[in-house]
Order: structure tokens, then sequence, then C-alpha cells
């Protein structure tokens, strides 16, 4: 072994590093410290907190169970397996002036769209309009894959699969006459998803690009056929679709169904009765599910939740609280013993 | 079997090549042969070519073996495996969570930061190797026949290699020629063995009378040797020239790989190992791996993490198969069914399930900790390295890691077992005292010089500068700058320094000046003495002016006489002039020596020159004149030893009193010599040996040259005197003494002159009955060695012995043909040597005091302080052992000394029922199970105990009784233990008190404890390096002990603990959440947080902060930790990391991340908030959260801890942009994008990072602040000491030594010191006193005055010890009956 002479001499290094004496600042966990640091951040809290809750205060929503589980609700006879294009009337009235933009949503519960499985099968290449992924595609939407004769699924996959397809249409009472509410159908998903993500195959028109495929097995009008009214909602692009397949994060959500934005509402719905027309297609009694439509509007901080306001009001609250009794701690323990 | 070989021929060479490889297997001898006798170095017919080159290779890999061997290598960790196949489940289509190449990620990062880790120590080694195999070094070319340049790499063996003066030594080479007139090769092997000394290394006997230049092309003997191996003490051979002969070889003829010549001009020889077949290389092992406690206790906690990781697993397997079985045969439209289209079964996918559960939550196994900690320790194995406090000046040596994973250890340590010489003390040794003739010579002045130096040491250490060695400075630096050692001229010159300062200043070869700094040499002599010696020399220059014969000089001046020749000649010291450093001081009469014919003669009277090592005879003084009148003479022209043997007797007579005188010519020169004197410097093997020889000058009786055959001494009024050293046996453990063989040039008798321990030396005196002269000197001798040991001097007494001719001649046959054996040679020259070194005649006896090291005292009671228990285990006499102790404070004169001495098996009878009244001890206290619990003992006790006894205690029957009473003791000293003994000492307690256990010692004797220990640490002192080599930390000094422990210790200990429980907390904390996220996903493996987050959550965005924390917290200053040494008790009680602290963090993490968890759930129910906008802020939160209780438990904030939050920070919001922007269509099946972009407009996205870290760390936060004030740790209390400032407020709590563990967190410890012995366990001590009374009656009788004679030592050596010879009167009637006892 020879050994290495270095350089220089053994010497170490005489720098702050080196030697571990960097500049450092050392918090002292000290009562002297922490009390006013406390009430500092209590105070801020508690204020945030009221602000919040203020503005949860002033979001009204309004929320209607449509499922059908009680003999006497409107919806239950189309809670039959066996009953086709069932529509049913849900009347509901409002007593102030529902602000707007009124936020039309519809919500279902105990839907477990976070199902791991669930997620997973979709086929993103599908969905960005790769033609051949229409061929065929990927093996993660088995077994929405390809139908019984082996023809490919297109949209492939459970999420499509399942998508949510019951139709809501918004009447005001006025005057016993039904005045259509126009609902706003644009806009309600991601734009990124609109734009980027999701695309149709750049084929015209968009029915050939489907040619030798079939629709979901669940679904009653092929995916090019979504939209009727507007040719540009169809296929991958539906903006209903792109709502469906953004996956809800808890197995109660509610997904944005239309915006009341324009004509007459666009300044909210006005105190009066209203009917929702519901045409009910969608399966969810065999799970225990629930539907429901919710109209709301929404504030800076998004829909009415009050828990964030009261959360930081307690947090404060906790904080200011604490600071007191280290106070009164440190008055009692520590003062004596530095005479 | 050389001899076949070397006939065969051609045709059947490769048959017998074979056939000779096979038997020299079997054999273990090597055969050598020059390469010049072939063509090409590797050719078929050169024999050499089976031998290694001199290529080294130290790297692990090649480029192509990297990666296989290093994957194979790393699956050796378990958990690596594991992580492997957590990846590869991960490609099971029916359980896997994540993307299947995602999922290799952790685990090929893990893999690959530890391949780079490793590749680039591997490329270090190959750049070391590298610089090495291409130095340079003369080998002899066959072709061009001269000695051409060549890298080290391309030598081979039975290469020819030429040396040049401070070239190192590429190979292993066999010494045939040296330019030195005395064929001799001096070399330092400091680099090998740390042994500072030049080594004398001899020319192969058959090449000794070559006298021309070494030709190798004559060169055709045949070298056989022993097989590589790693003994750096043993080479055993013979070289068989053309002729037959066969000559023995021996390790003085062997010059080792990583030497450097010294002193020669130039030196010849043959390669015998080369590369790695190197004695250098084969004793260069790698660094030790061990497993600290730390990571132990480490292990159980990762343990517990599987459990846990299983346990939730199951939970959410069941909790799935649930899920599944209450939908029963509906299917819920977001179902989905098997690939088969079929439905599982409840119980299959919960079986499933739990597979894909133990993917989703690897994380909880911390895959990146071991990666991390390897980091940690790297970087703190770099901060210990680098700190400037554990650097020693003199010698520019730093500590060194040598085990890179038990730095942790260092902070728990609960025992302390040192070596004494060379630990304690400085291994430097200063004449004190001597005794002649049974006179005592007590020195009186010296004592009063010593002391004054020490104090003028300490206070102007810079000031002293020498003249004479200021010019060479320069080529000191230049020196060092050199890359690498090779040719730079004058590196003698800088073992001669004038005093400690300068010492400091020179450095890599300022060791050398260990053994003459000034204080050794300057010694005062005894008037008295010196007035005798005077005489006696003065008397004897009348006598050999008057031809009287010498016998009838007084004896006791004869004794004097001879003493002081004894003390200068019967050593192996070595003369050096530092103004020739090229050559030897050589008496300048030489020239003038005397005629041809008693040249002759005295070659052939003395055969032992041909066979034995050191003390070869061609009489130097005639050298030169020989080789101005020889030419190139045969090299096998000499006689045999046989032949010599045989011509001793016939041709004894010539010899006469002219030749006695005639080297000698008085005055020569004389005044040119003295001017030389002043000059001349000694180097010795042990410092004891340049000691006698600097206290012998000083008496005007200095030796001024040493030939391999001649030692020419320089007396008063006799002038220079040529002693014919005939033979020289060495100084061995075994033996304890050395003996040189000389003929006296004034008598002109074969003297033998020995000088060893006095214990053997006594036993090997003439029996008293010859003389009442003798028998009284040896009676009054032994009195004062008694004395000597008591003072804590090391003792050696001094021995003669007149041969007859006829006596010498018969002994020296003998010893010839032990020399010349092969088999047991050791054991016939041990009863050779045996058979000279009786009856002897006992001259005197030398006291000589092995100072302590700078700071050991401080030392030794700043880490009793700290709670560790010191033992001293030595092999020193108990008297000394008791006196050193003493004056290191390891003994307290206020604490009663308990001694066992049993002589015998009815000794160690009475000593086992002596120890029964311990018994009650450990049984009646019922807290004495751990051993911190017998503090009302602690400070009361030491032990000390005789290496006979420990023999006895050590014994199954009695070891915990033994272990008992040293517990109980404060201090436990071990005399005359054996190396194996302090090795069962260390592994006994080490093995029943479960006890964190360090062994710190210097020596090879110590090498056996410093294995066994938990943490071994070797002192790179003067005993050489195999103490380090056998070490995990080697130090410079025993007082570094004290920072690498109380600070590195603490340190490291702490910072690793933290890390550790931190990273435990975090992993644990992840994945909580989305452990809480199954119940809202019908426990399917379902994750919120996106998979990439979740694969390098640990290994990105949350790992550089806790590595930063890891490697620079300090959590109390370092000058705090020496000033209150009790802090360590933080880490021998394991303070940081407790079991229960492992379960506190994990309910912490279950809380914070029920926080996290919640608070968005909360916050977003009722919402259209999809999966990953839901997920990412949860993510984003756990980080913040996660770093934030990093910062509450960082204890200190430099830039670099906010620079690395804040870049974790940035790293995550940048690879989170990034990510959700870069792909739409990729990372199925979360597709994130845009996700992140859209949340940093979300007002509710920071309100959630406001508050949820806030409500998840309010609790600790709370906990911590009302612990820093309430009832703060005295670790935090330490942090809150500002260094500098009296600490006089606090002194009783600070001076605590030992708080019980409990107590350490109570609110009344700030009373405790008070309180601390609580009167009412006095009783105990008393009791235990008066039974240690009753016991220590065992004790044979002459430990008796010792114990009265070492207080008034101490007094004397330490004016500060503030006590009086009657300070133990204070422990009342226990001393009463300690007194009676003595």
């Amino acid at each position: 072994m020879v050994k290495q002479e270095k350089a220089s001499a053994n010497r170490p290094d005489n720098t702050a590093f080196t030697q571990q004496r960097l500049p450092a600042w050392q918090p002292m966990l000290s009562a002297g410290i922490v009390i006013p640091g406390f009430v500092l951040i209590g105070l801020a809290f508690i204020g945030i907190g009221v602000a919040l809750f203020v503005t949860s205060r002033g979001i009204q929503v309004l929320e209607i169970d449509y499922t059908g589980v009680e003999q006497n609700s409107p919806c239950f006879p189309c809670t039959d397996q066996n009953r086709k294009n069932c529509v049913c009337d849900v009347n509901f009235s409002i007593d102030t002036l529902f602000q707007g933009p009124v936020f039309f949503y519809y919500g279902l519960s105990n839907y477990f769209q976070n199902y791991r499985k669930y997620g997973v099968s979709k086929d993103d290449y599908q969905l960005s309009g790769d033609l051949s992924y229409f061929k065929a595609p990927s093996s993660t939407c088995s077994p929405y894959e390809y139908d019984k004769n082996n023809k490919p699924i297109v949209p492939c996959g459970s999420v499509a699969n399942s998508m949510f397809n019951d139709t809501f249409k918004l009447f005001q009472i006025v005057n016993g006459a039904k005045k259509q509410v126009s609902l706003d159908g644009k806009g309600i998903a991601w734009w990124t998803d609109y734009n980027i993500k999701y695309r149709n195959p750049s084929v015209t028109p968009l029915k050939n690009a489907f040619n030798g495929t079939v629709k979901p097995l669940f679904w009653s009008k092929p995916a090019y056929e979504l939209d009727l009214s507007d040719p540009a909602n169809n296929g991958f692009i539906n903006q209903d679709f792109l709502v469906w397949m953004r996956r809800a994060a808890l197995p109660n959500f509610r997904k944005l169904y239309r915006r009341i934005t324009d004509g007459d509402y666009a300044q909210g719905l006005p105190a009066g009765n209203y009917t929702l027309e519901v045409s009910y297609n969608y399966p969810v009694l065999s799970f225990g599910g629930r539907k429901k439509v919710v109209f709301s509007n929404v504030s800076w901080m998004g829909g009415k939740n009050e828990f964030l306001g009261i959360a930081y009001l307690v947090i404060g609250s906790m904080c200011v609280f604490m600071s007191i009794v280290m106070l009164i701690v440190y008055a009692k323990f520590k003062f004596p013993e530095e005479d | 079997m050389a001899r076949e070989s070397e006939d065969a021929g051609m045709a059947k060479a490769s048959k017998v090549k074979r056939q000779k490889k096979k038997k020299t297997k079997e054999n273990k001898t090597r055969t050598v042969q020059a390469n010049i006798l072939y063509d090409n170095a590797k050719g078929e017919e050169n024999p050499n070519r089976h031998y290694a080159n001199n290529k080294i290779k130290t790297t692990k890999y090649t480029v192509l073996s990297f990666l296989p061997k290093n994957l194979f290598e790393q699956f050796h960790r378990f958990a690596n495996v594991y992580f492997v196949f957590i990846a590869l489940l991960n490609f099971v289509p029916v359980v896997n969570a994540f993307q299947p190449e995602l999922a290799l990620a952790p685990v090929v990062f893990i893999l690959s930061v530890t391949a780079i880790k490793d590749l680039w120590e591997d490329y270090r080694r190959h750049r070391s190797d590298k610089e090495i195999n291409h130095m340079d070094c003369l080998v002899y070319s066959r072709v061009e026949r001269r000695y051409v340049e060549k890298y080290w790499k391309e030598v081979r063996v039975g290469d020819f290699i030429r040396l040049r003066c401070n070239e190192i030594l590429p190979a292993d080479v066999l010494l045939l020629s040296s330019s030195d007139p005395d064929r001799l090769c001096h070399i330092e092997t400091a680099t090998l063995d740390g042994e500072t000394n030049l080594k004398q290394r001899q020319v192969v006997r058959s090449f000794f009378d070559l006298d021309c230049d070494f030709d190798p092309l004559k060169y055709n003997s045949v070298i056989e040797c022993e097989k590589p191996n790693n003994d750096l003490n043993r080479f055993r051979g013979y070289i068989i020239h053309r002729s037959g002969r066969r000559d023995a070889l021996y390790k003085e003829n062997l010059l080792l790989r990583g030497c450097t010549i010294r002193n020669t001009e130039e030196a010849v020889g043959i390669v015998i190992y080369a590369g790695h077949e190197t004695k250098a290389m084969l004793n260069n092992n790698g660094p030790r791996y061990k497993r600290s406690k730390l990571e132990r206790q480490m292990n159980v906690d990762v343990f517990w993490c599987v459990i846990i990781l299983l346990v939730m697993c199951l939970f959410a397997a069941v909790g799935h198969g649930l899920w599944m079985f209450q939908y029963g045969d509906k299917r819920p439209v977001f179902d989905v069914l098997s690939p088969e289209g079929t439905d599982l079964s409840p119980i299959m996918s919960a079986i499933y399930l739990f597979l894909t559960m133990i993917i989703v939550f690897q994380v909880l196994i911390p895959i990146s900790l071991f990666v991390s900690i390897e980091i940690v320790k790297i970087c703190q194995v770099y901060f210990i390295h680098q700190d400037m406090d554990l650097y020693d000046e003199e010698t520019d040596s730093h500590l060194q890691c040598r085990a890179l994973n038990i730095t942790e250890d260092l902070g728990q340590m609960q025992y302390i077992f040192s070596d004494k010489t060379g630990t304690l003390t400085e291994n430097k040794m200063v004449f004190r005292r001597c005794t002649v003739a049974g006179v005592e010579y007590s020195h009186d002045a010296n004592a009063r010089r010593l002391a004054m130096y020490q104090e003028m040491d300490s206070e102007e250490e810079e000031c002293t500068s020498h003249g004479g060695t200021l010019p060479r400075r320069d080529s000191v630096t230049s020196h060092q700058s050199a890359p690498v050692v090779l040719r730079s001229q004058s590196t003698k010159s800088h073992r001669r320094t004038g005093s400690r300062a300068e010492a400091k200043r020179a450095s890599i070869l300022s060791k050398h000046t260990a053994f003459s700094s000034p204080m050794e040499k300057d010694i005062t002599p005894d008037p008295q003495l010196l007035d005798k010696v005077n005489e006696c020399s003065s008397q004897m220059d009348f006598m050999r002016f008057h031809s009287q014969p010498m016998s009838q000089l007084p004896s006791d001046l004869s004794d004097i006489i001879d003493f002081f020749i004894a003390l200068t000649i019967c050593n192996t010291v070595v003369v050096s002039s530092p103004n020739q450093p090229r050559q030897k001081v050589r008496m300048r009469f030489e020239l003038k020596s005397p005629v041809k014919t008693i040249e002759d003669f005295i070659k052939r009277f003395t055969p032992s020159r041909l066979t034995s090592g050191s003390n070869s005879s061609s009489s130097s003084s005639l050298i030169t004149n020989r080789s101005s009148n020889k030419g190139c003479s045969s090299m096998l022209s000499s006689p045999s030893a046989e032949s010599t043997l045989t011509k001793l007797d016939e041709e004894r007579p010539p010899r006469g009193l002219d030749h006695a005188f005639s080297p000698v010519p008085p005055c020569y020169d004389g005044k040119a010599w003295d001017k030389e004197e002043g000059e001349l410097r000694y180097e010795a093997e042990s410092p004891d040996e340049a000691a006698l020889v600097y206290a012998a000058r000083a008496y005007k009786c200095s030796l001024v040259g040493r030939l391999p055959d001649q030692v020419t001494v320089e007396l008063p009024h006799l002038g220079k005197l040529s002693f014919e050293l005939l033979h020289t046996l060495g100084f061995d453990s075994t033996r304890k003494r050395m003996s040189v063989v000389v003929r006296h040039p004034l008598t002109d008798q074969i003297t033998v002159y020995t000088k060893g321990a006095d214990s053997v030396i006594m036993d090997l005196i003439k029996p008293p009955n010859t003389g009442k002269r003798q028998k009284k000197i040896v009676y009054r001798t032994q009195n004062y060695l008694n004395l000597y040991a008591a003072d804590g001097l090391r003792t050696l007494c001094i021995a003669k012995k007149i041969l007859s001719k006829d006596e010498y001649a018969c002994w020296l046959q003998r010893h010839l043909e032990a020399e010349t054996a092969i088999q047991g040679r050791e054991e016939l020259l041990f009863e050779s040597a045996l058979r000279l070194e009786t009856n002897l005649q006992l001259l005197g006896a030398t006291g000589i005091e092995d100072r302590l090291q700078d700071g050991v005292p401080e030392t030794i009671a700043s880490l009793r302080k700290a709670g560790l228990q010191i033992w001293v285990l030595t092999g020193d006499k108990q008297e000394t052992a008791v006196n050193i102790a003493y004056a290191c404070k390891l003994l307290d004169p206020e604490e009663e000394i308990l001694t066992l001495n049993a002589d015998s098996q009815v000794a160690a009878k009475a000593f086992h029922t002596n120890f029964a009244p311990f018994e009650i001890y450990p049984s009646s206290s019922p807290s004495s199970s751990s051993s911190h619990t017998v503090p009302f003992m602690v400070h009361r006790l030491g032990l000390v105990i005789d290496g006979r006894t420990l023999a006895y205690a050590l014994d199954k029957s009695l070891e915990d009784k033994f272990l008992a009473v040293a517990r109980s003791c404060r201090s436990v000293l071990c005399c005359r233990s054996t190396p194996l003994q302090k090795s069962m000492v260390v592994k006994l307690v080490r093995n029943k008190l479960k006890v964190m256990t360090l062994a710190i010692g210097d020596g090879a004797n110590d090498v056996s404890m410093i294995q066994v220990a938990d943490v071994g640490v070797g002192i790179s002192g003067q005993e050489g390096m195999q103490a380090v080599m056998a070490s995990d930390f080697a130090l410079p000094r025993f007082r570094y002990l004290q920072k690498l422990l109380l600070v590195h210790g603490h340190w490291c200990y702490s910072r690793l603990a933290n890390m550790i429980l931190y990273f435990f907390y975090k992993n644990a904390m992840f994945v909580a959440l989305i452990f809480w996220y199954q119940f809202y996903c019908g426990f399917s493996g379902s994750a919120m947080i996106d998979q990439w987050y979740l694969i390098f959550f640990n290994l990105m965005f949350s790992a550089f902060p806790q590595l930063i924390t890891g490697t620079l917290d300090k959590d109390v200053s370092a000058e705090t930790l020496q000033q209150l040494p009790h802090l360590y008790v933080n880490g021998q009680n394991s303070e940081e990391y407790k079991p229960y602290m492992f379960w506190m963090n994990m309910i912490d993490a279950f809380y914070q991340s029920l926080v996290c968890f919640f608070i968005p759930y909360f916050a977003y129910a009722d919402s259209d908030v999809d999966l990953f906008t839901w997920g990412t802020p949860i993510t984003t939160l756990a980080l913040f959260t996660i770093l934030l209780h990093l910062g509450i438990e960082t204890k200190t904030w430099t830039w670099m801890n906010w620079l690395s939050i804040t870049f974790s920070i940035a790293l995550f919001f940048t690879v989170a942009l990034c990510y959700n922007a870069s792909c739409p269509t990729c990372y199925s099946p979360s597709n994130p994008y845009w996700t992140m972009q859209r949340l940093l407009q979300d007002p509710l996205f920071y309100l959630l990072c406001a508050i949820t870290p806030v409500a998840a760390l309010l609790p600790r936060y709370f906990y911590r602040a009302c612990q820093g004030t309430l009832f703060p740790s005295p670790v935090q209390v330490g942090r809150q000491v500002k260094v500098g400032s009296p600490l006089s407020p606090k002194p009783p709590f600070l001076s605590l030594a030992k708080p019980s563990p409990k107590g350490c967190n109570k609110k009344d410890q700030r009373s405790f010191p008070s309180s601390n012995t609580p009167p009412a366990k006095k009783g105990p001590v008393s009791q235990a006193d008066e039974e240690k009374g009753q016991r220590s009656q065992v004790q044979p009788s002459d430990s008796v005055r010792s114990h009265s004679d070492l207080y008034t030592l101490v007094a004397t050596e330490i004016d500060t010890l503030p006590y009086t010879k009657d300070a133990p009167t204070t422990l009342g009637g226990a001393t009463a009956s300690f007194n009676q006892s003595l």
C-alpha cells in the first residue's frame, strides 16, 4: 500500500463549512418567541375564517334528489328497469332570486368513479383521435374493448361505457305556462380537455371515422351523434362526455351539467315555481346509488362550503388559546426560576 | 526442487513447470530466478511468469463487469430484493397499481445511486492505482545492458532494479548490492508500519564481498523463499548459487514495497514479490463494515413497518372483499369485469387487492432510507476528517475513519477500554533516575529541569527556533507539495528538530523527531555520578597508559563504566548526522586503521558474519581500506561457516593488546569531532533505547558510530573506543530483554551486556551465593526498582557477563546451528539466547519516565463526566499502572482502591469468597437492571486487578461476580494483562452488560481488544500501524477522543437518530393519506395522489432537506458539548431514538395524515372536483407539512437548510408543472394534464396550503414549545447555554454527572444536583468499604508500601491535585479499615 501523499499536507481546510461553523439561526422553542407567534397566526386565521364564512354564507344551493326511491316521488315510475325513455317532471319552487350565474349540476351518490379498475379502463390515445386505436383499442379498456362480434368499441373502456345519460330540461312556471330556461352547455368542461387532450379524428364527416366500430354497450347513441343540435359538440369533444370522463374524486360527487348564463335568466333564477323534466335513463338503484340535481351559484372560492371558514376559525382560535395557556404556564413556572 | 528445474531441458519444460507449480503450491515456497536469463519476461520458459506482476489493481470492477457485479452485490441487501420484487409485481396485470415502467423507477434510482457511488469510489481507486502504476523506477534491461526507466507496473518478479536515495520501493526486493560500504541499506517504513526510525537492511550474504558494482549479467542464482504472506516481520528462504552453495535469507535482506530508501546512495535488488503479492499489499485490508447499534434498532422498526404495511394491506383487502360482497349479484355500472368478462368472487378480488395494496403502500418501507443513511454517514465521516481540532500538526495526521458506517456509535459509548503506554502516555521516554551497583542517583537537577521545561514548553512553544534547521525548511514544503515523494533530497534533514515548536512546523517527516526532542536529549547529570564516571575513566585511562590490567579497577567503578557502556551499546540505535544525509557518520581515523593482517584475522575470527543478520563481521573500519585494495572478487569466494569455525581456535593467539588500542588514536581531530557531536542524532527502534543513549551521553559516554560489527563509543579521558560487536540478540517480547556480545577493547574480554525488564533479568542474575557484594547489589537494586515502579517509571535492569573464548565459541556454534535451522528456528534461537543470558552480573537499573500525553487527565475527567466508564488495561506493572492512573486522574485519591491480587488457586478461592458480599448489591437493589443504577457506589471505588487475578476473574464461574464488583467501581485498572485478556475483558463487559464498548490502543498488543469492541480506536503513534490497521477510527492523540466522542459522536448519533425517525414518520404520513382514501374508493387500491408524485415524493421532493439536516444539524454547539460532557448521556441512553419514539412518530404521522386528508376532503365535499385536482393539493399539503415538520425538528438553520427546503418546493412545483403540461395522452392511467396549472389559479388551493400544515403541526409544535420551556431535556438546556458566558448560574445542574435515565425529562431536574446523593444511601457505601477492607487483606505485602509511596509521588508530580496524604480520612471509619488492610 503506497500511501497517497496529497498535494498539500493533511491539514484540513479551515473553512466555516468544513469546520461545521456555518452561520446558523437557532430557533428557540421558548415561550417568549412562541406565544407572540401563535397569537399572530391565530388572529390571521380568524380573519381569513370570518371572510370565508361570510362568503360561503352568501352562496345559494338548491339540491333535488330525483332518484325516485319513495313511492310518491315523481320519478318513482321510472325506476322500473323495463321502462324505456321514461320522462318524469320534478317540481320545485324558489323563494327568492337565485343569483346568477346559476350552475346546474347533476349529482350521484355512492358511485365509485374512483374505483381503481374503472379509472384505468380507458384509452387515452383513442380519445385523442388516433385512428389506429379505433381499430385496436388498448387492452386497458378490457372488457369493454371489443363487442361480442369482436368489433372494436369506440370509445372503449368502462368510464366511457358508463356515461351518465339522463337529460334535463328546466321550465319556469310562469302563469301556469312552462317557460323553458335556456341552459348553456358550452364551456362546462376544462378548456384543455376540449381543446388539447381529447380530439376527434380529422375525418369528415366524423361518422366515417367510426366505421367498423361499435358504440359502447351502454350507450343508446353512437359517439358522433351525441349532440344532434351542434355538430361541433360530438364525438370525443362532447362537453357532457368530457365532464363525465373527468373522474370524480369521491363517491358522492356532482358534475356540472349546464350553466344558466344567458337570456332572461342571466341574472339568476327569479323566485317562482319550476319544473325539471328529467329523461330518466341511468340506473343507480341496483347499487344503492342516488341521483340528484343541484343548482348553485359560485363565489371566488368556488361552491358553497362552510367547512373551510369554520376550520380557519377553529384553528385560529386554537392558536390563540394555546398561546394563552402557554402564557399562563410560562408565567407560573418560568419566571420564578429566573430570579 | 529448484535444482531440478534448473537443469530441466527445454523439451520437458512445460511438464516440469506444471509439476513444479504444483509442488510449489504444496511446499509453500516460491522460486525466483533472474529474468535476464530469459529473453522475454513473459516467455514460456521463464519460471517467474506465473507470479503476479507489479501492476496493482485495487478496483473492484472493470468496464464490463461493473454492471453485473455491482448489481449482484447490491442484491445481497434484502431491502433491494424486496423492492425489485414489488416492482416486478407491478408487471402482473391483475394486481398492478402503477405504470409498470414507472414502478421500476425507485428501485432503479436507488440501485443507480448506489452504483454511481460505487463507481466513483472505484474510479478513485483506479486513479490512484494508475498513478502508482505509472511511477518510475530503474529496471535492468537485458537488451540494453543497463538500467532503464520503467513504470512500476512493468516490473516483474525476477527483475533487477536499482534504487536511489529517497526512492520508494516498487515491490518487495531482495537486496543484492548497496553503495554503502557496509553493504547496508537504510529504509524508512513509516508508510508501512508507521515506525519512524530507519531500519537497516543488509545485502544478501553471498553478495557481501562483492566490491565492485553488482553486475546483473553475472547473476545466476536461484532464490527459494516463502509464498507471499502478509507478515511484515518474517521472510525466510535461501539463495542457491550455481556452485550449489545455499545461503539463508532473512527479513533483513528484504526491502518491502512502499518503504523509502534513505541514507543509501544506491542499491540493487531482485524483485521477489510484486504487485498484489507484496507484503504491503497483502496487509492492505479494505475498510471494515460493522453494523451500528442505531442501525440494529432501526432494523427492528423497519420490521415493524413491514408489519404495519401488512396490516394495512390486509385491512384494505378485507374491506374490498366486503365491499364487493355487498353488491352481491347486482353489478354496479362502474364495476369492471375481469378481462375474461367474468366476475371475480369477492374473495379473489380481496386476494388480488392485497398484492396491489402492497405495491401502493410500498413507500411505507423507506426505500431511500438505506441509501440516505449511507450518504449522511459519508458526509459525517467527511466532516470528522476535516475537523481542525482533530488534526495533529506535529505529525501532520488527522483522524482517520476506517469504518465508514458506525459514526453514530461514537455517540453511544458507555465503556472505554484503554491501553496505557502510548495511548495515555506519549511513549516518549525521559530518563529520570538510575541506580548503579546498588547506589541510587536521584537526578534531582534533571527533575527540576524537566519541570521547568514543561512549563516553558506549554507557554511558548512557537517562540523557540533552532538555527540549524532553518535553512532546510524550504525543502520541507517543497517536498510536501510534490504529489509523490520520489527523489526529493534532504528528507533526512527534517529528522532533526530543535524543539517541539520546531517539530510542529515540520510536517510529514517530523515524526522522526519523536525520539529526539530536546527534553529527552538534554539530561542534567547527577553530579555525584558524573564525578564517579570521570574518576573511573581517568583511572582507566591511566591504567591503559600503564598497561595495567583493567581488572584492578575497583569493582564499583568498573560497574559504573560498564553500566554506561551497556547503556550506550546494548541497543540497535543508529547514529546519523543531519549534515550528511546520505552518509552515516564515520570516524575519520578509520582511514588510518591498521594493517591487513589484522583484518584477515578478524575476518576469519568472526564466522558469525556469514550467517547472522545484523552483526555481520567484516570490520567496517577496514572496508574502505579493503575496497581500495581489492578488485571484483567473486562473491562466492568467502569461506563457509563451518570452516571458519574450525579455524577459530587455531588463529586466536595473534590478537594482542596493541589491537585493542589501535583503532583509537587519542585526540585525533578531536576538535572537529566536538563540533560535530552536537549534530549527532540517534535513531532507535524503541524510545527507551534512545532515552538511555541520550542519558549515557549526558555522562560523556556517547555513542558516536554504529556499524554492523562495531560500535564506537566516546568516553571521557579515554577517547573513542571501538567495541567489536560479535553478536546482537535483539529484543523480543517473550524474552523481554536484549543482549549484545562485544569484545571489550580495554580488557579484551568477550562481554555480554544485557538489558531488559527487571522481572526477567532478576531471575537470570547469578545466584546470590556467589558473592556478598553482588547479593547486596541485587537486594538494593530490587528495592530501588520497586521505588521506581512506585514512581510510575519504567524500569530496566542492566547486567553483564564475561565469557571465556571457549564458552563463546561453544555457544556460537550451537547458535549458528539454530540460525541455519529451517524448521523451528524461532524456538531454537530462543533457547540459544537463553543459554547466553544466564548467570548475569547485575550492574544497575534505570528508571525512565513515560510522560502522559497532553490533556489526558482533562480528557479522562471529561469523558467520565460524560458518564463513560473508563477501564485501563495495561501490560505494565501494577505499581507503574496505578501511578499513571493517579496521574491521569483515572483513580482519585478520594476514592477507595480495591486491589485484587491473587497468587494461586487458593488465593483465587479466597478471592471467590471475598466476592461473596458483593452479590447482595446487584440482587438487592431492584433497579440494578440498568448499568447506570448504582450511582452511590460508582463514585467511591476504584478497582485494581492484576493479570493473574484477572485470569481467575475471567473464569466462567467468577465472571459475574467480577463484573458485579467492577461495575460498582468508578474506575477499573487491569495490570499485567495479556492481549488476550484485554480482549476477553472487553468481550465480557460487552456481552454480559450489553453495553457499547470502545477500545483504544496503539500497539500490536491492543489489536485483539480493538477488534472485539464495538468501536475500536487506534492511536497512530509510535508503535506502528497494527492497531490502526485493526481500528475503526485512528486518532493521532488520546485527547482527541474527547471531541470525537462528545462532539462528533453526539452529533452523528443525534443527527442520524433524528433522521431515521423522520424517515419513518415521513413515509408513514404519506402512505396513510392513501390509506384513508381507501375508505372512499371501495378499498380498490386507487390513489388520489398521482403515481409520479407517489413514487418520486420520497426520492426527490422530500429527500434533500432531510439529508442536509441529517448532515449539518447541530442540536448543541461543539463548545457546549465539550463544556458540558454530561450531555453525552443523551446518546448513551439512546434518548434521541427510543422504541416508543417510533410509535409516537407513527401516531403523529397518522394524525398529520388525517388532517392532510380530511381538510381537503371537507373543503372539496359536494363539489365537482375530479380525482387528481383533489389529489394534487393533498400531495402539496403533505409536502409542506413534511417539510415544516422537519423545520420544527431542525435545531440550527444554515443557509443550506433554507436552500434545500426552497429547492424541494421549487422542484415539486417545477416537476408538477412540467409533468402536467408535457403530454396530454401519456401517463395513463392518471393523465393529469394541466391539473397543477389550474390549481394554481384556484384560491382554494392556497387557502388549503395555509391552514392544513398549521393544523397538522400544531400539536407537535405546541409540545415542543412546552417541552422547551417547561421541562427541557439536558440537551435543550445545553442548547440555550451561551458558550463563553459564565456557567455559574446553573453549575449544580450542569455538573450533574449522571442523571438517571428517567429523571432526564422531569421538571424537577433543575433541583436535581442538591438531591443527587440521598443521605439514606450512604449506608451501603460504608458497608462496602468494610467488606473491601476484609478483602484487601488478600493483597501481597509488597503492594502495601507502594500505596503510601504513590501518594507522595502523585503529590510531587501533580501539584494541582487538591489533596493531601491523609485525604482518605474524610471517609471516616471506612478508611480506618482500609488503612488497616494496607
